[in-house]
């Protein structure tokens, strides 16, 4: 953020355009899920200056789509599409691997205005794809039996015009789980990203994971979980329908024992870490003795007791 | 102004003293309004004189110092900044002495300050702040947190004192954020903060210190209690509604 250094007790200045338009642009790209369309009515509200928020608005919500992964449906609804910067072939064009398509996207309104069919060029080749593809409905069976409103999509990236053994490609298995219930003051997303490395040489497949989960309650207070964790793991190199259940069930494995250590860190949570910051009661057990005030000399002496320093 | 609190509301607690700095200069003519009702993490200063720190808020501050509750002396100095009266006074030092016991006694650590001043209701104001780090570096005694901190600010408005019996309005506000971090978990953060109001009636045959310290020492038990189950809470139902457990989930795989 650029306005670290500005004055604000004596003589409020008038920001330059360019500084207005950064701090609706923090805003807008700092919402928490599913929230980006009421911070901009706040933002709005707030910069009282309709070409500023364009602006802003412009930059904003295609950092704020990808990074969140946030899913179209197509016109002709057959099917969805992911706006990830995995999927991504020019700013306003993202490309649906399991239809072949490519979606044209208005980022402001959070819609898909048009769809195309895929160029070859932008397809990965036959042999990739047959990896891709078994990933793909290996990947979205799981999806569909660990996540009630999950979606998934399975990218090639690196390599992908690989048109035989020889050479190594890359897949990249994204997973997204979001709820928005605003009505209920509360929204969250499951977000998942892994990097899957077909080796040649080597003959095996690298995983590297990312799960990213956040969640927000704000009836009349602001409470977010902000939670991360990575991770790795590797299987061999088999034929395309051995890899996928190879790569799913490794997927699964660690994406439910991080469920479980979420859950375990709530579990700590009232004993233990809360315990760091305040006590539920002091160690005696009873609730400070207020009426004693009277006669505190003893404080001192409490104070010397308890071994208070400062 | 309505914008403004929405946004608070909404950008990730950690984020928020510089949303609040970003919406001071995008709203100069209500920077009043928004330091008086944007919860802010506390800041703290050393008094040179017996070197103990004390925290600063908007109820001790006159121009760009602060006054400090041990030597009530005003960093840096100031010639006429405004004292409490010397009777004023006198409950105010005793009550940075008792809250600071009760402070050791819920936090194990931390720092207090306590702040007294007439309104012109002919009734007083009092201000009891706390700032606890929580984190292993500093007075997390048992070392699970990477980073933990609790800030409390309660405001209390005591009404003149009528047949034996004085008005409180306490207003407290709770931030909080806490952090663990490790190899099989990754970083798990929660933070937040919510604001509350008490008032009370009572009588004060025990003092106005005790009637202050019982509703502090009880709404800070329900705000604890609050974040901990309501507001935490919803945040792990939202987690386990997006994936609910494995058990519920191997109930419905068929044998693979």
């Amino acid at each position: 953020m650029s306005d670290d250094d500005e004055e604000t007790s004596t003589q409020p200045e008038e920001l330059s355009h360019k500084q207005k338009l950064e701090i609706a642009k923090w805003f807008l790209i700092n919402s928490p899920p599913g929230e980006i369309q009421y911070v901009a009515k706040d933002v709005k509200a707030v910069l009282k200056d309709e070409n500023v928020y364009e602006a802003a608005a412009a930059e904003a919500f295609p950092l704020y789509n990808k990074s969140h992964m946030i899913c179209l449906q197509l016109p002709d609804r057959s099917g969805d599409v992911m706006v990830t910067s995995f999927s991504e072939i020019t700013e306003d064009e993202y490309l649906d691997p399991r239809t072949a398509q490519v979606a044209v996207v208005n980022h402001v309104k959070q819609s898909c205005t048009e769809v195309r069919p895929a160029s070859d060029e932008e397809l990965p080749s036959a042999y990739v794809e047959e990896y891709r593809c078994a990933v793909d409905a290996e990947i979205s069976k799981y999806v569909g039996e660990a996540y009630p409103k999950g979606v998934c999509s399975v990218y090639s990236s690196k390599g992908k015009h690989v048109e035989e053994p020889g050479s190594n490609f890359e897949l990249v298995v994204v997973i997204l789980a979001s709820r928005h219930s605003p009505q209920n003051f509360c929204n969250g997303s499951w977000r998942s990203i892994w990097n899957v490395v077909f080796e040649d040489e080597l003959q095996i497949v690298e995983l590297r994971g990312r799960m990213e989960v956040g969640a927000h309650y704000f009836e009349e207070g602001n409470v977010q979980l902000d939670a991360k964790h990575e991770c790795k793991d590797s299987t061999a190199f088999q034929s395309p329908d051995d890899c996928a259940a190879s790569v799913m069930n490794i997927i699964r494995h660690h994406e439910t024992e991080y469920l479980n250590s979420l859950q375990k860190s709530y579990l700590n949570l009232p004993d233990t870490t809360f315990k760091d910051l305040r006590r539920k009661l002091p160690v005696t057990r009873t609730l400070f003795p207020w009426h004693n005030t009277m006669q505190f000399s003893l404080t001192r002496d409490i104070s010397k007791e308890l071994g208070i320093g400062k | 102004m309505e914008a403004a609190m929405g946004l608070m509301r909404r950008i990730p607690p950690k984020h928020s003293e510089t949303a609040l700095s970003a919406l001071l200069s995008l709203l100069p003519h209500h920077s009043s309004d928004l330091l008086s009702q944007v919860d802010q993490p506390l800041q703290v200063l050393c008094d040179v004189d017996c070197g103990k720190e004390f925290i600063l808020c908007e109820y001790n501050r006159d121009a760009d110092s602060y006054r400090s509750p041990w030597s009530n002396k005003y960093h840096p100095p100031l010639e006429d900044g405004p004292h409490p009266s010397p009777e004023l006074r006198k409950l105010e030092i005793e009550a940075n002495e008792v809250f600071a016991v009760y402070r050791e006694q819920y936090y194990e650590g931390g720092i207090s300050s306590v702040y007294l001043w007439e309104d012109e209701n002919e009734g007083f104001v009092a201000c009891f702040l706390i700032k606890k780090d929580g984190s292993k570096t500093a007075h997390g005694k048992r070392g699970y947190l990477q980073e933990g901190a609790w800030d409390a600010i309660h405001v209390i408005e005591v009404g003149p004192e009528e047949e034996g019996k004085a008005h409180y309005c306490l207003t407290s506000t709770v931030m909080l954020s806490l952090t663990t971090n490790d190899e099989s978990s990754g970083t798990f953060n929660l933070s937040g903060s919510i604001r509350r109001q008490m008032n009370m009636d009572l009588s004060v045959a025990e003092g106005h210190l005790c009637n202050m310290g019982k509703m502090i020492e009880e709404m800070e038990g329900k705000l604890r209690n609050s974040l901990d189950q309501v507001y935490f809470g919803k945040t792990k139902e939202m987690v386990c509604t997006l994936r609910p457990p494995a058990e519920l989930v191997q109930m419905r795989l068929p044998d693979s």
